[in-house]
């Protein structure tokens, strides 16, 4: 499909500065930023710049999405898994609107994506012309940033804030609306990146004080607990937080999206938080004598009933987003700051140390946690298949080594409950917002930046088609992704919800579904559907094995339950094990 | 926790939708704002916002750090009414005919301390600076001699504390500003 397309305009140069339209300015302007890889589908305002792209075919690969809303989770987990800014595009009106779960989707879990959208002609805005939408205003609550470019000349220095700002402190998603005059006027090309903006200070010198207190709490206590989050990874001081566990002998537990940030299987590993997290950490939250908060932000599904969320523990709180400190959780030491630059500082002044009888109590609650929840989740001897058998049996295969891509809800809790996730970043998964349908063009995101890397989706029936149009880009440019669907035939995270505190009143949450390995056939993916339990482990397998795309339908347990769970209203402390409906 | 009135002073750059952030941040958490004033500041293309809201303690703390988080806002300073020294000011517009009845001029002159900007034979304008319940307290008793217009504005105020604007300003510029021998070093 790639003929050849003659560059039509010729370098015209202005006192030695180079003239380019401003689509190219833009185009240049993020090769300049180091991308490679843009998600976008094209529309009218777009166009200039969909044009150009084009004769940078060398430079850009752009991914179009069958769905703008698959195009921002797609750049989302690009970024997740290559440590770069994402990159997207949409056109003006429904097409930036289509970005909006995406874009909040990345907003809540701090990844840095930049969105371009187009934007009518400038003398047109504000007339409700046609596909006008004030994306700005739409935009502003989910970005961390964002600016509309009307004049050509200012596409440059708006990129480069763009990259700045995505990227450091705390990253976020942010936007440029730029309109369709500006992408076609022209402009002397000239690109310096941002390293500085007077009302933006990313950096904060170290509280080496606050670091000494620190250290000092640290070397007293005797039921220590590290909280690792989602800020371990984004400043990549997983190596730093693993030598502070190892020479202070603290447990560690992870958030959601602090999984995979600590290796499971560690000996002082003890698994995650929240309202399907691990027995253990959850339980002794409320038996810690100090708890080190790293890089996270007490989200309501870590903590669960905040008037009994560690009350009898001192707690240390090391994040670089002040406004998330003091927020949900009131802590006795604040350390505002970058996660690596503290720990670093904090690893000469800590004791080296060890707790051991307090890791057997860990230790206690894993075998209670297996005895009475994984056992029969992951080594069930009869009944249909169960979630958390198939994830460990992904996780057996694969080793730990690939990248796991989730959709939200049950699907999503058993990935994260049962995959031993072992490299950084080797998860990827919508956190803060939930998003259902994220799964699908995640994964194809994921390993688009990860080509080396096997990538496995574990999707739910109900969000695989909430965003199923994507089967359509893996068909194009032939990703070879694995997806793996836990159909229970129910939206089975709110079904459980109404098995547990509805009654069993089942309100529109069973599906009648269609046959996914005939859809699956017809964007040319090889599919299998999986019934019986002996032959799930050569399903898996062969599915693992192929050189290609591959999706494998399995039938769940109907009405499976994810265990334990710390019920809304309950304390961390108060974790259910066991639910007979 | 009581809800009290605080006077948010925020510095920002000169940028187009700052105001519609700072709303939204207000408005999530269900707090009115009282009143709402922009000006320049005393440095350079810095611009200030003066707000005044009424919320708890612990509610100005989260919302003043979510202000100051965004990109754009330089600083935010937060104050109880008597950390600082304020002002608002009140044109009001009265019937020259109530004004000249009895000694109201006299009492709105020596007692409420207001200014007349302008005199014709329908109507009298009236200046009053002054903090609100001073400016109610005079818009109640002109109000028998027939109001025919009131403004006012928003609260302006000056802080009380001695460090100022411009010494943050300096202390974020060397945390990160990039030096030229580091640019060197890349």
């Amino acid at each position: 499909m790639k003929g050849k397309i003659e560059t039509q305009q010729e370098a015209v140069k202005v006192n030695g500065v180079e003239q380019v339209t401003g689509a190219e300015a833009l185009l240049r302007s993020l090769i300049t930023e180091g991308v490679d890889t843009i998600f976008g589908y094209p529309g009218g305002a777009i166009m200039p710049v969909y044009d150009k792209l084009l004769d940078f075919e060398d430079k850009l690969n752009h991914i179009l999405t069958r769905h703008e809303q698959g195009a921002a989770h797609a750049a989302q987990a690009y970024a997740m898994v290559t440590g770069k800014p994402g990159v997207c595009f949409a056109t003006s009106g429904p097409g930036s609107t289509n970005l909006i779960t995406g874009i909040a989707n990345a907003y809540l879990d701090s990844v840095p994506v930049i969105f371009i959208t187009a934007q009518v002609v400038s003398s047109l805005i504000g007339s409700d012309a046609f596909q006008e939408t004030d994306i700005l205003g739409v935009s502003m609550p989910v970005t961390k940033w964002n600016c509309q470019v009307k004049k050509s000349e200012d596409i440059p220095d708006a990129i480069a804030r763009a990259f700045y700002i995505a990227t450091t402190g705390r990253p976020g998603p942010v936007l440029i609306d730029v309109t369709k005059d500006a992408q076609i006027e022209k402009l002397s090309y000239k690109y310096k990146k941002c390293t500085y903006l007077r009302a933006y200070n990313p950096h904060i010198p170290l509280h080496t004080r606050s670091i000494e207190s620190a250290a000092i709490m640290i070397n007293h206590a005797e039921k220590p607990l590290i909280l690792a989050g989602h800020g371990v990874l984004i400043s990549r001081a997983e190596k730093e937080l693993m030598a502070f566990a190892e020479k202070t002998g603290i447990p560690v537990a992870v958030t959601l999206l602090g999984l995979s940030s600590f290796p499971a299987g560690h000996r002082l590993y003890t698994g995650f938080l929240g309202m399907h997290g691990n027995y253990g950490p959850n339980l002794l939250t409320n038996e810690a004598d100090l708890i080190i908060a790293i890089g996270m932000r007490f989200d309501d599904r870590v903590t669960g009933n905040l008037k009994k969320y560690a009350k009898q523990a001192r707690i240390i709180h090391i994040e670089i987003d002040d406004a998330e400190i003091n927020k949900n959780v009131q802590v006795d030491l604040e350390i505002h700051n970058d996660a690596k630059e503290v720990l670093e500082a904090l690893i000469p002044l800590v004791k080296k140390s060890s707790h051991e009888s307090w890791i057997r109590e860990f230790r206690i609650c894993d075998k209670t946690e297996y005895d009475r929840v994984i056992k029969s989740e992951t080594r069930p001897e009869e009944g249909d298949i169960r979630m958390g058998e198939v994830v460990s049996l992904v996780s057996e295969l694969t080793k730990g080594d690939a990248i796991i891509v989730t959709d939200v809800g049950q699907n999503q809790m058993s990935a994260a409950r049962y995959y031993k996730f072992t490299e950084p970043n080797s998860l990827v998964t919508s956190g803060g917002m939930g998003t259902m349908g994220f799964g699908l063009p995640a994964a194809v995101g994921a390993k688009t930046g990860r080509p080396d890397k096997q990538v496995i989706a574990f999707l739910g029936d109900g969000g695989f088609q909430m965003t199923i149009q994507e089967l359509g880009t893996i068909l194009h440019y032939k990703i070879p992704v694995k997806i793996i669907i836990l159909n229970n035939s129910f939206l089975g995270m709110v079904r459980q919800w109404q098995d547990m505190f509805f009654k069993k009143r089942y309100a529109s949450t069973e599906l009648v579904n269609p046959d996914f390995v005939a859809i699956a056939g017809g964007f040319s993916i090889p599919a299998k559907k999986v019934v019986n339990r002996d032959e799930l482990k050569k399903s898996l397998s062969g599915m693992l094995a192929a050189q290609g795309p591959y999706l494998l339908d399995i039938q769940i347990e109907k009405e499976g339950n994810v265990l334990p769970m710390v019920e809304p209203g309950a304390s961390v402390s108060e974790v259910t094990l066991n639910y007979k409906g | 926790m009581g809800k009290q009135e605080y006077t948010i002073s925020l510095f920002s750059e000169d940028h187009i939708g700052i105001l519609n952030q700072i709303t939204i941040i207000l408005t999530r958490r269900q707090i009115n704002i009282e009143s709402i004033t922009a000006s320049e500041s005393a440095v350079k293309g810095v611009h200030l916002l003066t707000l005044v809201v009424k919320t708890t303690p612990e509610m100005i703390r989260k919302v003043a750090k979510q202000m100051e988080k965004l990109v754009d806002v330089l600083k935010v300073f937060v104050h109880s009414s008597e950390e600082i020294i304020y002002q608002e000011i009140a044109l009001i517009k009265v019937t020259t005919k109530g004004m000249m009845s009895g000694n109201v001029i006299d009492h709105v002159l020596r007692t409420h301390h207001a200014r007349i900007l302008e005199v014709s034979p329908e109507y009298i304008v009236l200046e009053k600076t002054g903090h609100k319940a001073e400016i109610s307290e005079l818009l109640e008793h002109l109000e028998p001699y027939g109001v025919l217009q009131f403004a006012r504005s928003g609260r302006v105020a000056i802080t009380k504390q001695v460090r100022e604007l411009n010494s943050y300003l300096q202390e974020m510029d060397e945390a990160n500003r990039v030096k030229p021998e580091e640019v060197e070093a890349r």
